[in-house]
């Protein structure tokens, strides 16, 4: 994301021109377009002219138009967002009031002025235009029968394909339809790699399974590369690496990620990042239970009296609806910040983020132990419940 | 038009040629019809509707009506139908005509078209158009007919499933079956359950009345056979398989290297399952690759894959035939990454061989936390297996000593009795499996007979019970492999876990309950026609798209079909945790053979372990060994049953990043 132009007054009131240049672009701006933002950008609008005759006319034209927010739709699969809401700037070809969807498209500027811009929401910018964030790490969890072809980016995880193929059990005096089922998996899975996996941004293609189906498939990949002269595979051959995953399922990613051998490459990317803090947290709850907290009313209440020193927060309580609910969280974040703790906003896209989604979206590591906390556990009940329900709805 | 043609000159035959087959002409034009021949073609609307409708509400009875109200219901039927046909407003005068019509009016506006103008005329004229009583005795006409079902409803949980054999004590207890349990994922309309002749407790369902109801459960979504609806499947049982020796699949579990391929080769080669000239070829190929000790693994590990590294991978399957017995043996894998494949192993068998290495470290290694012979063992109690034999294995490379025998097996002792299983279900063996010493000849070698005087291995196995099998249940059977068959379609094999299962039987198949009947049955490469609980078949079902079926989906009867669910709730035993469970927490859901991806999507309550009292509702966390009632969520619909119905559908296991974490019980389907 490039950031072209920036006001913001001191009452936190202003507009930003910003210029997406790459999918994940639309994932930040997914995150920083909320309900009752306008937004500002060309597009193409279908207008039609009625003569004096009576008879009418329609013609596309590219037009500049501002509308005000009232629906956010984001596709995942093709990372394209969509923004719905009504015109607010009349111009020759589009009534005040006029409804619009606009697409926003790659390589155009769009402005975004906010009634009130936060911390988060001027984080999430500088974020997005830090060029250093982006490495593209592309992965294939499988297991015999089953695979999925990830790509992972600084801020999401896209399953790009998932193979599943019912490989036959060896049996007495037949293994060939076992071996058979295995080649024609191997090379469904191969093929997909040569068709999602962008080697020019990509810097290593991680291979995950349990027990050999990694070196089995790898052997295969190779034979088949020189044998069908695939010059892609086998310039980017270094790029490979192969790594230990008990399942072939999405969240052995998460296993994956933490393997030392894979963080040594990647550096410190931020879906590693944020597999190491939820395990930080999972292994305080098992050593000191009373040092870590999950759900809105805990954390709350551990932030009251400035106990927390860590704390994990899902990006999807951000994109919530409710501007009252969202300014909550964002006093939360910002008190935090102030007493001195750390604050670690997770992607939802990303596999740990899925999984703080489940779990209230909202955690925190404590500096003291608050026994306390946990005593007052039974009247709590129905706040846990809702915080699941608000994470599921998203 | 005629203007431009030359009409003079016209050819009128030529012209005239296609008169006869013009279309669009109706009947009537050519030929006379009388009017009674024209009325059959002819549509009323005044009639039409009514026999429709009375048609509908007469639908509805079919599914669930009993056989004894059989014959009213067709008179009912008739009388309904001659009602709306042939049925003349009586004569009245005006004022009457007037009064009447309104009220039929009336009426209809309150029962809709449901009931016959005839009955409404009739009983207006009754209770001399009084709206309330005519409408009073309409609608208590109406109820009376739909209580009947109604009662009929009620009735069918409290009849066993299948209680034709009252002779034969069932070892099983009657299953509940729970009417209207709310369900996420497919609502599909099942038949109603008494529609059948199976449950509705009859025993000799062979007379008319029987054939009608199977023609009217006909109408029902999924069809029956006569001969499916109505079998005695203990009978057919003690009929096939009298004269023949009993079943039972033994699982060979163990750590890595435990020697429990060799063991399994050895032991086929010793009873003559394999050739010698198989086994030369074995000796002669390992040899090769200078891996001799692994001759006898090889008639088990059959792929390149597996015999190049020398480990098992998948569950290897034979069988060999005792005195008493025919013993089907799985080979499972004792790597830690092939516990999978183990587990969809394990649930296949009733009782377990557990192989220990008796070299000094091994054991040990293969014991301590993290090691497999701890895990397997664990497994296969927590999927329901009671009965274990212990093997200690390569006592020729300690000199067959006492003391460290009596070592592992006091070791072993304790934790097994941690574990779960009886003292009296465990035994203890010394054996080698590369040289055979007490395999299937009693011990021979000096150095073990100085001490050692019980059983051998094959004698052991010939002393493991056979359990009880569900023959008198409805249908199920786990599918754990598919794959191209000699013939047309493809073959799926599996476990028959409940019921009875014959050749041209319909079947539903998964999620998806897809229809399919069977066309041929093998049982160990021999056809059958029947089989039973506890068998291991493979079924051709023609006709049936590839794509519905997966490895662990489960085939069941169309009569009772197997409960879809995305969400249930189970109660859990925790194992050794390194992380505690939370809410969220993904997890790989076990079931039969089906690996699916799950979450943890509610924790309901923490219980005491052994009285079942909740100790704390909504715990933040569940940490080791605990116990506790959870709610798990998958994303695809799955086939499963609750544990108080169908024990062996009712177990599931919960893996996390290749350790099993926590096993379970299905409690509640939503």
């Amino acid at each position: 994301m490039k950031l072209l132009g920036k006001y913001v007054d001191k009452g936190m009131q202003g507009n930003v021109t910003l210029m997406p240049e790459e999918s994940e672009d639309m994932w930040h701006a997914y995150n920083l377009i909320a309900k009752g933002d306008s937004v500002r950008s060309t597009t193409i609008r279908k207008v039609q002219n009625e003569t004096a005759t009576g008879s009418s006319t329609s013609s596309r034209v590219r037009t500049t138009l501002t509308i005000a927010v009232e629906s956010i739709d984001f596709d995942t699969q093709a990372c394209v967002l969509r923004l719905k809401g009504r015109n607010i700037e009349e111009n020759q070809y589009v009534k005040m009031g006029a409804y619009h969807t606009l697409d926003l498209e790659l390589n155009r500027k769009f402005e975004l002025r906010k009634p009130e811009w936060d911390t988060i929401a001027l984080e999430r910018i500088e974020m997005a235009c830090d060029p250093t964030q982006s490495a593209d790490v592309a992965a294939v969890v499988m297991q015999e029968g089953l695979a999925h072809v990830c790509l992972i980016t600084a801020s999401m995880t896209l399953v790009r394909s998932k193979i599943e193929v019912s490989i036959p059990r060896k049996r007495k005096g037949s293994v060939q339809q076992h071996e058979k089922g295995l080649a024609k998996f191997y090379e469904q899975v191969m093929q997909s790699i040569l068709r999602h996996v962008n080697f020019d941004v990509v810097k290593c293609v991680l291979i995950a399974s349990p027990g050999f189906v990694r070196d089995q498939f790898y052997d295969y990949m190779f034979q088949q590369a020189v044998k069908m002269d695939y010059k892609l595979l086998l310039d980017n051959k270094s790029k490979f690496m192969l790594v230990h995953a008990s399942s072939g399922f999405k969240h052995s990613l998460r296993e994956i990620l933490q393997d030392p051998a894979v963080l040594a490459k990647m550096s410190d990317t931020k879906a590693a990042g944020e597999v190491k803090a939820l395990e930080q947290f999972y292994m305080m709850l098992q050593c000191e239970p009373a040092k870590a907290f999950y759900g809105k009313k805990h954390v709350l209440q551990a932030s009251e009296s400035q106990a927390i020193e860590t704390l994990l927060i899902s990006d999807n309580l951000f994109r919530c609806q409710d501007v009252g609910l969202r300014k909550e969280y964002v006093n939360l974040v910002e008190s935090v910040r102030d007493a001195g703790g750390e604050v670690k906003i997770f992607s939802s896209m990303h596999i740990s983020g899925e999984q703080l989604a489940q779990l209230t979206g909202i955690a925190a590591l404590l500096r003291f132990p608050m026994p306390e906390l946990e005593d007052s556990d039974d009247d709590d009940d129905e706040d846990g419940a809702a915080g699941g329900a608000d994470s599921d709805s998203d | 038009m005629s203007r431009h043609r030359i009409v003079r000159t016209m050819d009128y035959n030529d012209e005239y040629d296609g008169y006869d087959d013009i279309y669009g002409h109706s009947v009537e034009d050519e030929h006379c019809i009388s009017p009674t021949d024209a009325q059959q073609w002819l549509y009323d609307r005044a009639r039409g509707q009514q026999s429709i409708s009375a048609f509908i509400s007469k639908n509805k009875d079919i599914q669930e009506e009993e056989d004894d109200e059989d014959e009213d219901e067709d008179a009912a039927f008739a009388k309904a139908r001659r009602d709306s046909e042939s049925f003349q407003m009586p004569q009245l005068d005006e004022i009457e005509q007037a009064k009447l019509s309104s009220c039929v009016d009336e009426v209809r506006s309150v029962v809709g078209d449901a009931v016959s103008e005839r009955r409404i005329v009739e009983t207006s004229m009754k209770f001399d158009y009084d709206m309330q009583k005519i409408l009073d005795e309409i609608l208590n006409e109406e109820t009376k007919k739909s209580a009947k079902p109604a009662v009929n409803k009620m009735k069918a949980p409290a009849a066993p499933v299948l209680p034709k054999t009252v002779s034969k004590t069932v070892p099983t207890p009657p299953p509940k079956i729970s009417l209207k349990e709310p369900r996420r994922g497919f609502e599909i309309p099942s038949p109603k359950v008494p529609s059948s002749p199976v449950v509705s407790g009859r025993n000799t369902p062979v007379d008319i009345s029987a054939g009608d109801d199977i023609s009217r459960s006909s109408a029902s979504v999924f069809k029956v056979s006569k001969e499916q609806a109505v079998r005695n499947a203990r009978q057919l049982y003690e009929k096939e398989r009298a004269d023949q020796k009993s079943h039972i699949h033994m699982i060979v579990i163990g750590h890595v290297d435990a020697g429990k391929s060799t063991l399994m080769g050895h032991l086929l080669y010793d009873t003559g399952n394999v050739s010698q000239r198989v086994m030369h070829k074995h000796e002669q190929e390992s040899k090769k690759l200078g891996k001799q000790s692994f001759m006898y693994a090889w008639v088990l590990d059959e792929t390149g894959e597996e015999r190049a590294r020398g480990i098992t991978m998948d569950v290897g399957q034979s069988r060999i035939e005792t005195k008493t017995k025919i013993v089907t043996l799985l080979d499972a894998p004792g790597h830690k990454d092939f516990i999978p494949n183990m587990i969809s192993g394990a649930t296949q068998a009733d009782v377990a061989l557990l192989v220990v290495d008796a070299t000094r470290g091994e054991f040990e290694s293969g014991f301590e936390l993290g090691g497999q012979t701890r895990e397997h063992a664990i497994l296969v109690r927590s999927l329901g297996v009671n009965q274990l034999g212990v093997v200690i294995n390569k006592l020729d490379t300690v000199g067959w000593s006492q003391d460290r025998f009596t070592e592992i097996v006091t070791k072993l002792k304790s934790f097994l009795k941690l574990a779960g299983f009886k003292e009296s279900d465990v035994s203890f063996t010394p054996c080698s499996g590369l040289t055979g010493e007490n395999l299937t000849k009693k011990a021979q070698e000096p150095a073990l007979t100085s001490w050692y005087s019980g059983r051998h291995l094959l004698d052991v196995i010939e002393n493991f019970k056979i359990p009880e099998r569900a023959i008198d249940r409805p249908l199920r059977m786990s599918v754990s492999d598919i794959y191209k068959g000699t013939g047309s379609g493809f073959c799926i094999s599996g476990r028959v876990e409940t019921g009875v299962l014959c050749l041209n039987d319909k079947v539903l198949v998964g999620a998806s309950r897809e229809q399919a009947q069977v066309k041929s049955l093998t049982m160990d490469e021999f056809p059958q026609t029947c089989v039973f609980a506890g068998d291991q078949v493979s079924v051709t079902l023609p006709a049936l798209d590839i794509n519905n079926v997966t490895v662990g989906c489960i085939i069941s009867d169309p009569q009772t079909p197997i409960p879809v669910t995305t969400r249930f709730q189970a109660r859990i035993i925790v194992f050794n945790v390194k992380v505690p469970i939370t809410m969220g927490f993904p997890v790989l859901l076990h079931h039969q053979s089906l690996i699916e991806p799950a979450v943890v999507c509610k924790l309901t309550a923490l219980i005491h372990k052994s009285t079942g009292e909740v100790v704390k509702k909504k715990p933040r966390c569940l940490g080791n060994n605990s116990c506790a009632l959870v709610e798990l969520e998958t994303s695809r619909p799955i086939c499963i049953e609750r544990y108080a119905d169908f024990k062996e559908l009712g177990r599931v296991m919960l893996r996390v990043a290749g350790v099993t974490i926590a096993a379970g019980m299905v409690t509640k389907i939503r």
